[in-house]
């Protein structure tokens, strides 16, 4: 069978479209996220009390994120099939590393210093996890077998267990259910997933025995948040109040009191969301979810339209993932979930997540416009 | 390979994956429609609750932070309080010209442009009616200087603000430690609502192991602000509770003895008050000033203590580990009495050293000639080594563990402070799990006289030197003697107490022996038995340094100085009413009875010097 690349759309040639496909850029899902990236400059602008060199600091992230992404759009899907494994290792490995660096510093340690810049394990594995588990399936017929299924839960459990150790919860949420993706686009049956639902609900007393003091404090601040104002239930309340006095239109842009008065405490971090809703209001509120929304259908499209199991499979569950990242986040700023430390995707604060979100949308660019055309 | 059996289907499969990515479009829209849902019910439903909470009636709760209690000694001598520095602080909604009042204040205060710099950024995130500061810790002549033209400035204030200062600097900052600013891994594992407001927490000694009492009880103020954080009025204040006040069992002036006496060797002095196991002096030399920590202590500084080759930072007293060389034979002396290994009359030769039966080595005595036929008195008096190579290989490693693991050597003394060593107590087992070999004999010898494995803390040694005046009854030292709270008070930690069943006649004959170190013609610390009217029953010792730092630069002088031997001396007196038990250790110091002895005198002379003035 005799193979060759051509560009999936025949347009009319305009420059910037020439340069875009010619940078493997694709451009409904670069549009979607420079729109987040540029609301988020607004809104950091606002919850940091309009000092600019948050926004320089952040530019400069978002810069070197936008870079990434182009890098790794122009790799072809089939370079990161075949060193999946590797890279999994190589992130077990670093996590391994860190974790033995924190036992000898005697404190939690998340990263490794790299002269220049501090690298987070955790991250990397973000997305290493679903490479993993997606090359691990897609060499077996679907929908996977028990064997396979056990194997997979095995892959998912080593790193997802290593961060929660740091102790990372949200990190730890957030690749357990980029593996998990994996597995139920690749077809895992739903009785089986009741099954691990129900068997996840009764070991809950266990994970409780588990838990640190202060995650424990966490889920019980989330039952009853008027139990601890001045502490744990602080950020919740205030979180609510901000939100709710935000009302149908929002007050405007810089018009947030609450971050202004330092109510809201993270407000440019995690909690970034309550000063977005201040502001905004439930206009802008839906606003930013069809944003998010028609990001994530971008790229469950992109996941339809791929050829081989292993982009589906990748392409899928880093969507899904991008999904868990904005439900989980939202929901502990609305207070319908426990406070877990999740950033608002590409919205909050901080180069980290930033960098790993924008790495994962170029794998899926790469996968979307490096499609062979089979010729008859 | 499977791949011949597992022929993909490829229908199946995309019809599969295009099921699964409809169905997870349709639980993203679910669960976004979910928090659609809580959103309309917050901001639709609840705006109007919400907005009344955040709009005119705004109730800031502002944390009150408690002072934080001041450590004292037994003599009610201040070791660590709260001073108030001093900040030159600028109002800018007050101020009509603020470059103009800046210019003015740079000239008046010789302020340097980075000072002003940094000022104009912080005052850009603040609130107009927000006090920025300028000059942080302000000395007497900035203030002078400023109160004179204070009428001139108005919106320019000075504030006060408490900060820890530790008015014996280098002298107990071992014992007491220093408090610093709450770091990130800190912050998790606080309780929040008890720190919010508070900057420092204890790090390092008392001030970190009595951190909870120390710091008192978070209050709080409700304040009603309005929409711009302006405070009006304050509607309702729980006052917070001042963190209780510590007397330390300590003797400050005691421990300056010491700490001038150790002059320039390092080292460590320990104390014990033998009736009720409170610690009198707790030295560690060289020290270090803790002050620079409380107010962040600069990079190059923390460097420079870091990197000192005398590791100023290093808790010896608590932690360093040391063989007792001849401080162990008191009590070995005394384990061959209790297993009737020998008899306190039994003289055994020496001939300035001693073979194992069939073996070439010699095991040699400090003294080239030996010191000849010698019973148990003449071998401790004289810290004769064939006599203890011999005593410890009939009684044997096991039973010299046993024994000497009930005084406690090789575990914690379970002192009031974190970060205590539990030293080295070798044994049989130890050493196959550790070594994964056997133990020989020749080692059972080395550790008779206080050699080879054995690792000490000085606290440990002062600790069973409390024991053995106490005749047996256990002592556990500790620091804290009560705690003065802002509603009650209570006492320091609980105290173990337990007795090791001994024969009186073998401690007296063993401490007769200690009191022959110190008053008799052939004692090792003679020096320190004359003009005293009470009698002090001592042992020297002398530990070999076996490791000498590779990187160390070359300097004979020096290199000579860091093979010395390191001088020990353990001591209690009076010999026949214990009141006090000190060791000492001198790094490098020589010998045991010319350097560590007489700086235990010191201390045993200044403490019973006050103690009988207080008991007439």
């Amino acid at each position: 069978m005799k193979t060759e690349t051509r560009p999936e759309h025949f347009e009319p040639p305009s420059i910037i479209g020439t340069i875009l496909r010619k940078l493997h850029i694709d451009i409904p899902l670069f549009i979607g996220l420079l729109l987040t990236s540029l609301l988020s400059f607004l809104i950091l602008y606002s919850a940091g009390s309009q000092d600019m060199d948050i926004l320089v600091r952040q530019g400069a992230r978002v810069g070197l994120a936008f870079f990434l992404m182009t890098v790794l759009a122009h790799v072809n899907p089939y370079q990161f099939k075949r060193y999946s494994a590797l890279l999994f290792g190589l992130g077990i490995f670093l996590l391994v590393a860190v974790l033995i660096m924190g036992q000898i510093g005697k404190g939690a340690q998340r990263w490794l210093e790299l002269g220049l810049f501090r690298f987070q394990p955790s991250e990397m594995i973000k997305i290493t996890t679903p490479m993993m588990i997606a090359w691990f399936l897609a060499e077996h017929p679907l929908p996977p077998k028990f064997k396979q299924l056990a194997v997979a839960t095995l892959l998912i459990l080593i790193p997802t267990l290593l961060i929660a150790i740091q102790p990372d919860l949200g990190t730890a949420l957030l690749v357990a259910s980029s593996g998990a993706g994996v597995l139920f686009f690749a077809g895992l049956s739903w009785r089986f997933m009741f099954a691990i639902v129900a068997t996840l609900a009764a070991l809950t007393p266990i994970l409780w025995h588990f838990m640190r003091g202060y995650q424990r404090d966490r889920v019980l601040t989330f039952l009853n948040p008027e139990a601890d104002p001045l502490g744990r239930g602080y950020h919740i309340i205030q979180s609510k109040i901000a939100i709710g006095s935000g009302g149908i239109y929002g007050k405007g842009w810089l018009g947030s009191t609450q971050s202004e008065l330092d109510f809201l405490p993270e407000s440019s971090t995690d909690f970034i969301f309550a000063v977005f809703a201040e502001e905004f209001g439930l206009f802008g509120c839906v606003g930013l979810l069809v944003l998010y929304l028609l990001i994530i259908a971008r790229c469950l499209y992109i996941a339809s339209q791929a050829q081989e199991t292993y982009s589906r499979l990748l392409a899928s569950s880093l969507a899904f993932t991008f999904f868990v990242y904005v439900f989980v986040n939202i929901g502990m700023v609305i207070g319908v979930l426990p406070v877990v430390g999740v950033p608002l995707p590409l919205i909050s604060y901080g180069g980290t997540s930033i960098v790993t979100l924008l790495a994962g949308f170029g794998i899926l660019m790469s996968i979307h416009t490096h499609k062979k055309r089979f010729s008859r | 390979m499977s791949r011949i059996y597992a022929v993909k289907d490829n229908t199946v499969e995309n019809r599969l994956f295009t099921n699964r990515i409809i169905a997870s479009f349709v639980v993203i829209i679910l669960l976004t429609s979910s928090l659609v849902v809580r959103l309309v019910y917050l901001q639709i439903v609840g705006h109007e609750h919400y907005a009344s909470m955040a709009k005119s009636n705004s109730v800031k709760i502002i944390p009150l932070v408690p002072t934080r209690g001041i450590i004292y000694d037994r003599q009610g001598k201040i070791l660590a309080e709260n001073t108030p520095s001093y900040s030159l602080e600028l109002i800018p909604e007050q101020i009509s010209n603020i470059d103009d009042t800046l210019l003015k204040l740079q000239q008046l205060l010789a302020i340097p442009d980075e000072k002003i710099e940094l000022y104009q950024k912080q005052r850009k995130r603040q609130k107009r009616f927000t006090s920025t500061p300028l000059l942080l810790n302000m000395n007497d002549e900035e203030l002078a200087k400023f109160a004179v033209v204070r009428p001139y400035f108005p919106g320019v204030d000075i504030h006060t603000q408490l900060v820890r200062h530790y008015p014996y600097g280098d002298l107990a900052a071992h014992v007491v430690g220093y408090v610093g600013r709450i770091n990130e891994t800190e912050i998790k594992e606080l309780p929040v609502s008890e720190y919010r407001g508070t900057t420092h927490i204890g790090k390092l000694g008392i001030e970190s192991s009595y951190e909870s009492e120390l710091h008192g009880k978070t209050g709080y103020a409700e304040i009603e602000t309005n929409v711009q954080a302006r405070s009006l009025n304050t509607l309702n204040e729980t006052a917070p509770d001042p963190g209780a006040n510590l007397y330390l069992t300590l003797d400050i002036d005691l421990q300056k003895t010491a700490y001038d006496a150790l002059e320039n060797y390092n080292g460590a002095v320990v104390a014990i008050e033998i009736k009720t196991g409170g610690v009198l002096v707790f030295a560690s030399r060289p020290g270090f000033d803790p002050n620079p920590f409380v107010v962040g202590i600069s990079n190059d500084a923390y460097q420079a203590l870091q990197m000192s080759e005398n590791q100023p930072l290093y808790n010896r007293a608590l932690r360093g580990l040391y063989p007792p060389g001849s401080t162990i034979k008191p009590f070995i002396a005394l384990a061959g009495l209790e297993y009737d290994a020998i008899s306190a009359q039994q003289k055994l030769f020496c001939p300035g050293y001693y073979q194992l039966p069939g073996v070439s080595h010699k095991y040699r005595d400090w003294r080239k000639g030996g010191h000849g036929s010698v019973n148990l008195n003449e071998a401790i008096t004289q810290s004769c080594d064939v006599y203890f190579y011999r005593l410890a290989g009939t009684l044997g490693i096991d039973h010299i563990h046993d024994f000497l693991q009930k005084f406690g050597f090789g575990e914690k003394s379970g002192i009031d402070l974190v970060g205590e060593k539990p030293g080295l107590l070798p044994s049989r087992e130890w050493k196959r799990e550790q070594k994964n070999r056997a133990w020989y004999p020749g080692e059972t010898l080395i550790t008779g006289i206080g050699q080879g494995y054995h690792q000490v803390t000085p606290l440990q040694l002062a600790r069973a030197t409390a024991i053995l005046a106490n005749k047996g009854n256990i002592v556990t030292p500790f620091l804290v003697d009560k705690i003065v709270g802002a509603h009650d008070t209570k006492p320091g930690p609980e105290i173990h107490k337990g007795v090791i069943a001994l024969k009186s006649q073998n401690i007296d004959d063993v401490i007769a022996a200690m009191i022959n170190v110190v008053h008799s013609e052939r004692g090792t610390a003679k020096s320190i038995g004359r003009n005293i009217n009470y009698q002090i029953a001592g042992k020297t010792g002398t530990a070999q340094v076996f490791n000498i730092k590779q990187n160390a630069k070359y300097n004979e002088n020096d290199i000579d100085f860091k093979l010395r031997d390191h001088a020990l001396f353990i001591a209690f007196a009076p010999a026949d009413d214990p009141q006090i038990a000190v060791a000492v250790i001198a790094e490098n110091g020589g010998h045991g009875g010319s350097v560590a002895a007489p700086i235990a005198g010191q201390v045993i002379k200044q403490f019973l010097k006050g103690h009988q003035q207080a008991q007439p």
